[in-house]
């Protein structure tokens, strides 16, 4: 073996295990953001409909840009969950039926509940014992939901998306 | 209906991943074995044939792989081949510092490094991965550990203890009583108490988190639990501490304190608890300094390794671990190409001044790298987990582990006073190779129950849906 040689395997060896963290590193992105093909269709087209996730019954209407996209728990014991937001009302609560069942001890069983309207979300609170507040503003009316402004129930924090 | 709902994110992911994980497997074994053919070649310049070690540790692999299929079928999928490829280079390095002085190949033989420790190696690998599947097959779901979690603390401690009442013909090594010796076998007990105290701190703070968090008095800014609260936790962290005083053993006993304080945290979310915590760390080192002779050496070496007789003297060690560091430099000499038998416990304590001798920087970067990834999708599994006590058992783990490697390569690199412990994966020694692969087999179960798609909603009509997200 002449020097050269083995500077080539040391060299190469170096490469190979790069490699493979580039490559794990690839595997964690893909577990992050979904497969490449995936990330590429949705930007490419946001107003189709997604040939993955079938919608019998989706209204063309639901992307205007600004329209909010998920409803993320920010905080609570759920927190990191999301529900993509459809054309239907979200309830919130303890009970099993609810769309997002807190196991929250100061929420109540049927909690508050979120619809669109007029192309905007609204929160209701639904008689709750402790209250839903929007931003620290307790909700005694149906009241329009900004994105990213914090709903709090109980313990439990959620927010609009893009 | 038209809710889609997931744990993690909205786009939906292909679930299972045991494709990629074996992809991830091959190309793990594939730089195992260049590692293996570089190491052969630059110690006798001419290529090796296909490497026996090689073709047991790949199918021991290829086993734990078709075990995780069977058993954890949603598990992440970096997580095995990332500890594969840590434990291969750890064999590699452990075969190349055997070879060296033997058979007529360069270098000097490595005290302490019987010609038998490559293979002995390579066995423990296997029981270590026996370990993981047992993790798997045993512990169906994490919370069943819960259950345990006062046997499991009882058995910790006990663990610990052990070689502290053991007579020293029975229990010391390298001057460090935390061994059980009987015959010509060996275990560190220390290695597995670790696993189990965290899954006592998890399953106690689990119950106690609400006390913890939300009663008691505040002084001075910083929030403090009633002492009734805190009383086990403080009692078994002493009791551990005392313990390892006794054993002369520090990096362990800063693992135990990192991991303690850590998890409280996680369970509490205050960040009062990190203060206290580091406080109490800063003022029992230098308190031990003071009192004790071995540790007060250790900082002289950390901080004045070159002055006087040190690097011929109490900082032989450290120093020639440095000198071949730099002799690598920034693309290192080559496997197999450099001197690291020159540092004494280059196979244990030092192996990864040995991977920086012949790796170099850039080597030593990505195996850091790899380490990094390994935690990251420990505490990602601990993100995804849907109940506290898998949260905070594996997110404890998670951090030791990082904390391992930051404290001993910090230690091995000059950045922190050196204090013997092993290196996750790579390091000689039975004991830690098992209890970090029980580890994984933990990361593993809990991963896989949190990346678990959630059940299909039964009915199929009327305005809402379950969805069952806790």
């Amino acid at each position: 073996m002449n020097p050269l040689e083995l500077t080539l395997v040391r060299i190469g060896f170096l490469a190979v295990l790069w490699l493979f963290v580039i490559a794990a590193v690839g595997v964690v992105r893909t577990d992050m953001f979904g497969p490449v093909s995936q990330r590429r269709r949705r930007s490419a087209g946001r107003q189709a409909t997604l040939p993955r996730q079938p919608r019998p019954r989706a209204k063309p209407v639901r992307s205007a840009r600004s329209a909010p996209q998920q409803l993320l728990v920010t905080a609570g014991a759920l927190a990191g969950t999301s529900l993509v937001l459809a054309d239907e009302q979200i309830t919130i609560g303890r009970a099993d039926d609810a769309t997002l069942v807190l196991s929250d001890d100061y929420a109540s069983t049927r909690h508050a509940r979120l619809f669109p309207q007029d192309g905007q979300w609204l929160v209701e609170d639904l008689g709750s014992t402790n209250g839903t507040y929007l931003d620290r503003q307790k909700v005694t009316q149906p009241t329009p939901v900004p994105i990213g402004v914090p709903i709090r129930i109980g313990k439990t924090v959620l927010e609009l998306r893009r | 209906m038209s809710f889609t709902a997931s744990s993690e994110q909205s786009v939906p992911l292909p679930h299972g991943r045991r494709g990629t994980e074996l992809l991830m497997l091959a190309f793990a074994l594939a730089v195992v074995l260049f590692a293996y053919s570089a190491a052969g070649l630059g110690l006798t310049g001419k290529l090796p044939g296909l490497p026996v070690d090689f073709l047991v540790f790949a199918a021991v692999m290829l086993a734990a792989h078709l075990a995780v299929r069977r058993f954890a079928p949603y598990a992440d999928p970096l997580l095995l081949p990332l500890a594969v490829l840590l434990n291969g280079l750890g064999l590699v390095m452990i075969y190349r510092l055997v070879q060296s002085g033997r058979g007529g190949n360069p270098g000097y033989q490595v005290a302490g490094l019987p010609p038998t420790a490559a293979t002995s190696q390579l066995l423990y690998s296997g029981v270590g991965v026996v370990a993981m599947v047992a993790v798997l097959v045993l512990i169906s779901e994490p919370r069943v550990l819960q259950r345990y979690t006062y046997t499991l603390g009882a058995l910790g401690l006990l663990l610990l203890a052990l070689p502290a009442m053991l007579p020293a013909s029975h229990s010391v090594v390298n001057g460090a009583k935390v061994w059980i010796i009987f015959g010509g076998f060996s275990v560190e007990p220390g290695e597995f108490a670790r696993l189990a105290l965290a899954v006592f701190f998890a399953g106690y703070l689990v119950a106690k988190r609400d006390a913890l968090a939300l009663a008691g008095s505040r002084v001075a800014g910083i929030d403090l639990p009633r002492a009734r609260d805190l009383g086990p936790v403080l009692a078994a962290w002493a009791a551990s501490l005392l313990i390892l005083i006794f054993e002369t053993d520090i990096g362990t006993s800063a693992l135990f304190f990192g991991m303690f304080v850590v998890m409280l945290y996680i369970a509490t979310q205050r960040t009062s608890w990190l203060l206290i915590g580091v406080t109490l760390f800063l003022g029992g080192s230098y308190l031990t300094a003071l009192m004790f002779h071995h540790v007060m050496e250790r900082f002289t070496v950390w901080l004045h390794p070159f002055m006087g007789s040190n690097p011929t003297g109490i900082a032989y060690q450290p120093v020639q671990a440095l000198e071949g560091m730099a002799f690598g430099g920034l693309f290192g000499t080559g496997l197999g190409a450099g001197q690291p038998y020159h540092t004494p416990l280059v196979q244990s304590d030092f192996i990864f001044a040995a991977f920086g001798e012949e790796l170099g920087l850039v080597g030593v970067m990505a195996l850091l790298l790899v380490f990094g990834l390994l935690v990251q999708r420990g505490l990602r599994a601990a993100l995804a987990a849907k109940d506290p006590f898998s949260k905070l058992l594996v997110g404890g783990l998670s951090f030791v582990l990082a904390l391992q490697v930051f404290v001993i390569v910090g230690g091995v690199t000059g950045l922190i006073p050196l204090t013997g412990i092993t290196t996750p994966f790579l390091s000689q020694g039975g004991s830690s190779l098992v209890a970090s692969w029980i580890l994984i087999g933990v990361l593993i179960r809990v991963s896989n129950t949190a990346r678990k798609p959630a059940p299909q909603p039964i009915q199929d009509e009327g305005m809402t849906q379950v969805v069952r997200a806790a």
